[in-house]
C-alpha cells in the first residue's frame, strides 16, 4: 500500500498550537507512507492539486488529509481524489483542527495529540473498501409547506421557470401573518397592497396546486423521490359550484371571536372567509361553531346559497402526491402575553398585543382603522408601546425577536398619524434597527415626538396613586439613563410581543425528518453558509420557521430556497449516500430489531424468506440498525468493526510509542 | 399527616395568633405538628448578608434537631423562616464546602444535617396542596360570603423561582378563599414586596410602598387583606396609622392570617381567633360577617354583548 499523507496549518487555525511541519515529518517514516507534506491550506486549489499530483506521480492508493472536520472539506478531499482517478472513499480525514488546535493550548501536547490523530486515520484508512456513489432521478414537483409570504414566493420562483407546485396551507387562505398587518416598516406601504397580487398570482397560477385547509400528515422517500400523504379537511363547500358570493356569510347567524386572523380583537361567522382578498375566494364551515353540526339545526346558508355549493356531507380527503423537493415555510406563532402576568392582558381591558393593534390600525379590521380603546368608542389620549415582551428575557425567549423594535417604532407612527394629540411612550432595552432604512425610521419617530424611555417595564397597574394616575393604566420602569423608578400614566398599553416557533414545530420536523434547535425553530443545515438547506436531503426551509425574521428576509430565504431546489430539479439526479448499511443474509436470524430501530423506515422484512433487507436508497448510513442487530449480521460500510478498530489501534499505538512504550503486538 | 413545626420567632410575639389558630386548623384537618425540640431563630432575612456561614449554620441546626425518619418535611408559617430553611438546605446539596464547613458548626453542639433529608414547606402550602381544596370545603360550616378577601402573598411564595406557587402571579391563597366562600377579587399587587425591615431604615421609603399596597386593596373594596406572613401582617397593619398620618388617608383594612378566616369558616368561635390582636381593628369586618345575608341563589344574567366593544381576550388557564 501507498499513503500520501497531508498536514493542513489552516494559516494559524492549526500551526498556532500544533507543530504541523513535525506532525509531517513524523509520519513520513511510519509503515505504509510514501509521502507526507504540511500545506499552507490543504482546501485550496493548490492544495488539492498537491494531492492529484501525488497520486499520478507516487502512485497513491491511499490519502490522508488533516486539516478541519470533514463537515467541512470531507467532499473537497474526495472530489480530489477522484479527480486523479482514486475511489474517493479511499481518503481518509483526521480532524486537527475542530478536535485539537482549537481546544487546546499546550503546543507539544497539541502536537502529540495530532501524530495520534494522524496515525489513527492512517490505520483506518488502510481497510477502506472502494465504494460506489449511486444515482436516482429527480421527481421535478415541488411540495411547498405554507402559504406566508415565505412560501408564496418560494412557490412562484419555482412555478415561474416552468416546474409544478404543491403550496399546502393549513388555514382557509394563504397570506400568512403579512395579510394581517396594516403597514409594513420602514417603508409604510400598505401590506395588503403589495402582498395580495402575489397571493392572487400563487392561486391562478397554471404550475401551483393551492391546497388549503389542507395539512401535510406523512412524508416517505428521500431526496429527489418524496412521497407525500396530504389530508384536505373538508369545507363543507362545493368549490366547482361556489362562486364565492359571500352570501352564506352574511346570513350565517353564529358569530364568533376570531382567534386567528383577526388576533382575538374581531368576529368572524360559523361560515367565513378570513377576510375580503382571501385566496382561495371560498368560505369554510367552522364545524364546531356551526348549529348544524353542533346542534342539528339551521342550514341557513343551504338556503341562501344561489349556486348550491354547500356540501354539509362532505368528507376529508386524502390526497398521494410526489414531489422530489420540499419547502418547509410554516411561518411563527406570536408570543403569548398572558404568560406575562404582571404586563395584566387579559386583565386590564386597554392592554393589547402587537397583532391585535395591527388589526386595529387595519382600515379592513374590527375597527375600520380608528385607534380606540376596548370600548370601542373612546380615544386614547396617552399611549405606551412595551418592546421586547417574551423576547430578551431568559424567563420566556432569550433571544432578540428581530421585528419588534421596528414594529413598535411603526405603531408609535400609526398613532401620531391617526391621533395627533396623543403622547407616545416606547419603553425599549435597546432600539435594534439593523437594516436598510431601518435607523432612518428610528430617526423619524424622534422628530415625530415620541418618547423614548430605556428600561424594561416592570408592570402595568391600575392602581393609581395620585389624581393624574387615577382611571389609567400605570407603566412602572427603571429608566436606565436617568437612574430613576417612573410610574408613566397612560390610557392605553401596547405589547410587542416577540415571535416563537410554531407551538407544534416538533411534530413538523418529525414529519420532515428535520431538527429543531433549542428555541423549536427549525435547524439549518450551516447557520452561515447553507441557511435555507436541513440536514435532510431536498428538504429546505424558509422564513420565520427558521428564526424571526421580518419580510425582506422572508422573502430573500423564499427565492434562495426555491433556487436551491431548481438547481437539483436542473441537475435531473441526485447522489445517493455509498456509505449504507447491508443485511448478512446468512446470519440474519429475522429478529426485525432492525426494522423497528430504524429511524429512515429504509429496512424492510422480507416475509417470503424472512430476512432483513436495507433500502439503500433510504439508507442514511446511520448506524442504529448495526447497534441493534443481537446477530450482527449487520454491516455499515465505511464504518465497519475492521476500520474502527483499525482506528483505534492506530491511536493507541501512536500514543505508546509517544510516551516511550511500544504497545505489545 | 404527620410533620415537623417550627414556629420561629415571631410566634411567640407580634404573630402569635398565627401560630395559635394555625394549630386550630392542622387539628381540624388531621394535621399533627412536631414542634422541633429547642428550635433557634432563623436570622430572618439580614444575617446572611452579614456573616455567610454562621447564618447558614444558624438555619441547619433547626434542620438537624428534626429527626428526619420520623418527620422528613418541616413546616414554617413564617415566609421569611420558610425560605431560609429551604434556601440552607438547597445550598447545602449543591455547595460541598458549605456543607462540610456547616457541619463542622454543627458538630460542635453535636449535631449533623444531611442535605435533602428533611423538606422545608410554607404551611399555606401543605393546607392547598397536601390537604388539598376539597377536604378544607369538608370542614367548612359557614361561608365566608358576604366578604371581600384580598390575598396578599408577599415575596417568598412564588420566589425564588421553583418555589410553591406562580412568581408573580400566584392562586394557591386566591382558591383557598374563594373555597371557603368568600370574594377574591384580583389583586395586581399582591406579590409586591411590603418592604421587609426597610421600617427600620427608611420610612419614607416603607410608608411609600405600604401605601401602595393599602390603595391598592382600598381600591378593590377590601374588608381585609388575608396574609401569610408575620412580616407582611406587622407592616401592613402597625404601620398602617403612619401610612394614614403621611399620606392623608384613611385606611382601615384589618391584615389577618388565612388561618383565622379558615378558623371562620370551620365554624371556631371568633372569639377563639384572636382578630383582636391586630392593630387595626376586625370588628367590622366581622360584623359584616355575621349580619351577612346568605347567598341568594340568584342566576347571573349573562351579560349582554355591548356592540361597539371589541372583545376581551381569555385569560389564560392556570
Amino acid at each position: 500500500m501507498k499513503k500520501g499523507v497531508y498536514i493542513c496549518h489552516c494559516g494559524s487555525n492549526i500551526a498556532g498550537t500544533v507543530d504541523v511541519e513535525e506532525v509531517s515529518k513524523w509520519a513520513d517514516d511510519l509503515e505504509d507512507v510514501a509521502i507526507s507534506r504540511d500545506y499552507k491550506f490543504m482546501c485550496s486549489s493548490l492544495g488539492q492539486e498537491l494531492i492529484e499530483k501525488d497520486i499520478e506521480e507516487y502512485g497513491l492508493d491511499r490519502v490522508v488529509v488533516a486539516s478541519c472536520s470533514p463537515h467541512m472539506h470531507e467532499s473537497t478531499f474526495r472530489g480530489a481524489c477522484q479527480r486523479a482517478g482514486l475511489n474517493p472513499y479511499f481518503m481518509e480525514m483526521a480532524n486537527i483542527r475542530e478536535h485539537c488546535s482549537w481546544v487546546h493550548k499546550d503546543k507539544e501536547a497539541g502536537t502529540e495529540k495530532s501524530k495520534a490523530l494522524v496515525a489513527a486515520a492512517l490505520s483506518r484508512v488502510g481497510h477502506h473498501e472502494p465504494l460506489v456513489i449511486q444515482y436516482a432521478p429527480v421527481d421535478k414537483n415541488t411540495l411547498v409547506v405554507g402559504g406566508g409570504i415565505a412560501g408564496i414566493q418560494a412557490a412562484l420562483e419555482i412555478a415561474n421557470s416552468g416546474y409544478h407546485v404543491y403550496l399546502v396551507e393549513r388555514e382557509p387562505s394563504i397570506g400568512g401573518h403579512m395579510s394581517q398587518l396594516d403597514k409594513t416598516f420602514p417603508t409604510l406601504d400598505c401590506s395588503a397592497c403589495i402582498l395580495t397580487p402575489r397571493m392572487f398570482e400563487a392561486g391562478n397560477h397554471e404550475n401551483i396546486t393551492l391546497l388549503t385547509y389542507s395539512e401535510v400528515e406523512n412524508v416517505d422517500g428521500y431526496i429527489g423521490n418524496f412521497e407525500v400523504r396530504i389530508r384536505k379537511r373538508a369545507r363543507a363547500i362545493d368549490e366547482e359550484a361556489c362562486t364565492g358570493c359571500g352570501l352564506c356569510e352574511e346570513k350565517c347567524p353564529i358569530s364568533v371571536v376570531d382567534d386567528v386572523f383577526e388576533a382575538g380583537l374581531g368576529y368572524r361567522k360559523a361560515v367565513y372567509r378570513p377576510f375580503p382578498q382571501a385566496v382561495p375566494k371560498y368560505p369554510v364551515i367552522d364545524r364546531e361553531n356551526c348549529t348544524w353540526y353542533q346542534k342539528g339545526k339551521c342550514r341557513l346558508c343551504e338556503k341562501v346559497c344561489p349556486t348550491d355549493a354547500i356540501d354539509f356531507e362532505q368528507e376529508d380527503e386524502i390526497l398521494e402526491v410526489k414531489v422530489g423537493n420540499i419547502i418547509v415555510a410554516t411561518g411563527y406563532d406570536a408570543f403569548d402575553a398572558r404568560r406575562i402576568p404582571q404586563y395584566g392582558y387579559g386583565r386590564y381591558p386597554n392592554v393589547f398585543t402587537g397583532l391585535e393593534f395591527e388589526r386595529m390600525t387595519n382600515a379592513a379590521g374590527p375597527t375600520t382603522g380608528k385607534v380606540v380603546l376596548r370600548d370601542g368608542v373612546n380615544v386614547p389620549e396617552s399611549v405606551a408601546i412595551i418592546h421586547c415582551v417574551g423576547s430578551r428575557d431568559k424567563k420566556y425567549n432569550e433571544y432578540c425577536s428581530a421585528v419588534c423594535c421596528m414594529y413598535s417604532l411603526k405603531f408609535a407612527h400609526m398613532v401620531h398619524d391617526k391621533l395627533p394629540d396623543a403622547k407616545v411612550y416606547n419603553f425599549y432595552i435597546d432600539i435594534r434597527t439593523p437594516a436598510k432604512g431601518y435607523e432612518e425610521f428610528y430617526h423619524r419617530l424622534l422628530e415625530e415626538g415620541t418618547i423614548f424611555i430605556r428600561g424594561r417595564a416592570a408592570s402595568i397597574s391600575d392602581v393609581a396613586l395620585t389624581v393624574e394616575e387615577e382611571g389609567k393604566l400605570i407603566v412602572t420602569a427603571e429608566d436606565t439613563l436617568i437612574g430613576e423608578q417612573r410610574r408613566i400614566p397612560v390610557d392605553m398599553a401596547i405589547l410587542s410581543t416577540g415571535l416563537e416557533a410554531r407551538h407544534d414545530s416538533q411534530e413538523v420536523a418529525r414529519t420532515f425528518s428535520i431538527s429543531i434547535d433549542k428555541n423549536g425553530f427549525f435547524r439549518e443545515r450551516h447557520p452561515k453558509l447553507d441557511p435555507v438547506a436541513t440536514m435532510t436531503g431536498g428538504v429546505f426551509i424558509a422564513g420565520a420557521a427558521q428564526g424571526p425574521r421580518d419580510i425582506p428576509s422572508s422573502v430573500a430565504q423564499g427565492a434562495a430556497a426555491a433556487a436551491r431546489v431548481l438547481s437539483i430539479i436542473d441537475k435531473g439526479e441526485v447522489e445517493m449516500e455509498a456509505a449504507t448499511a447491508e443485511v448478512n443474509d446468512l446470519t440474519c436470524v429475522g429478529c426485525r430489531m432492525c426494522v423497528i430501530s430504524c429511524p429512515y423506515e429504509a429496512i424492510d422484512y422480507l416475509e417470503d424468506r424472512q430476512k432483513a433487507e436495507v433500502n439503500r436508497a433510504l439508507c442514511k448510513g446511520c448506524g442504529t440498525c448495526v447497534a441493534a442487530c443481537p446477530s450482527k449480521s449487520i454491516t455499515l460500510h465505511h464504518f465497519t468493526d475492521q476500520e474502527l478498530m483499525a482506528q483505534m489501534t492506530g491511536a493507541m499505538n501512536a500514543l505508546f510509542e509517544i510516551d516511550g512504550v511500544l504497545m505489545p503486538a | 399527616m404527620k410533620y415537623a413545626w417550627y414556629p420561629g420567632c415571631s410566634a411567640e410575639g407580634n404573630s402569635f395568633a398565627y401560630d395559635e389558630t394555625s394549630r386550630m386548623i392542622a387539628e381540624a384537618l388531621g394535621i399533627e405538628f412536631q414542634e422541633i425540640d429547642d428550635w433557634n431563630c432563623c436570622g430572618a432575612t439580614e444575617y446572611f448578608s452579614v456573616n455567610q456561614l454562621p447564618a447558614y449554620a444558624l438555619v441547619a441546626r433547626n434542620l438537624a434537631l428534626i429527626n428526619a425518619e420520623e418527620t422528613p418535611q418541616v413546616i414554617a408559617p413564617c415566609s421569611a423562616c420558610y425560605i431560609n430553611l429551604k434556601k440552607t438546605d438547597e445550598k447545602m446539596a449543591k455547595y460541598e464546602q458549605l456543607n462540610t464547613e456547616v457541619n463542622v458548626a454543627l458538630a460542635a453542639g453535636n449535631l449533623s444535617y444531611e442535605p435533602g433529608a428533611v423538606k422545608s414547606r410554607h404551611f399555606l402550602d401543605v393546607v392547598c396542596n397536601d390537604v388539598g381544596y376539597e377536604a378544607v370545603k369538608e370542614k367548612m360550616t359557614q361561608s365566608l360570603a358576604g366578604l371581600t378577601l384580598v390575598p396578599y402573598y408577599g415575596c417568598y411564595m412564588g420566589r425564588p423561582e421553583d418555589n410553591f406557587d406562580h412568581p408573580e402571579r400566584p392562586q394557591t391563597m386566591d382558591t383557598l378563599l374563594k373555597t371557603l366562600g368568600a370574594d377574591v377579587p384580583d389583586y395586581s399587587l399582591k406579590t409586591i414586596c411590603c418592604g421587609g425591615h426597610m421600617t427600620q431604615l427608611s420610612a419614607e421609603a416603607s410608608l411609600r410602598i405600604l401605601r401602595h399596597l393599602l390603595e391598592g386593596a382600598n381600591q378593590l373594596n377590601a374588608d381585609a387583606m388575608v396574609v401569610g406572613c408575620p412580616m407582611c401582617q406587622l407592616n401592613l397593619d402597625a404601620y398602617q396609622k403612619d401610612v394614614n398620618s403621611a399620606y392623608k388617608t384613611n385606611y382601615q383594612i384589618p391584615i389577618v392570617y388565612f388561618s383565622q378566616v379558615m378558623g371562620l369558616a370551620f365554624g371556631m368561635d371568633p372569639e377563639t381567633l384572636m382578630f383582636e390582636r391586630g392593630i387595626v381593628s376586625s370588628k367590622a369586618m366581622l360584623e359584616k360577617w355575621l349580619t351577612a345575608e346568605p347567598a341568594s341563589k340568584k342566576r347571573r344574567r349573562r351579560e349582554k354583548r355591548d356592540k361597539n366593544a371589541l372583545p376581551m381576550p381569555k385569560q389564560l388557564e392556570s
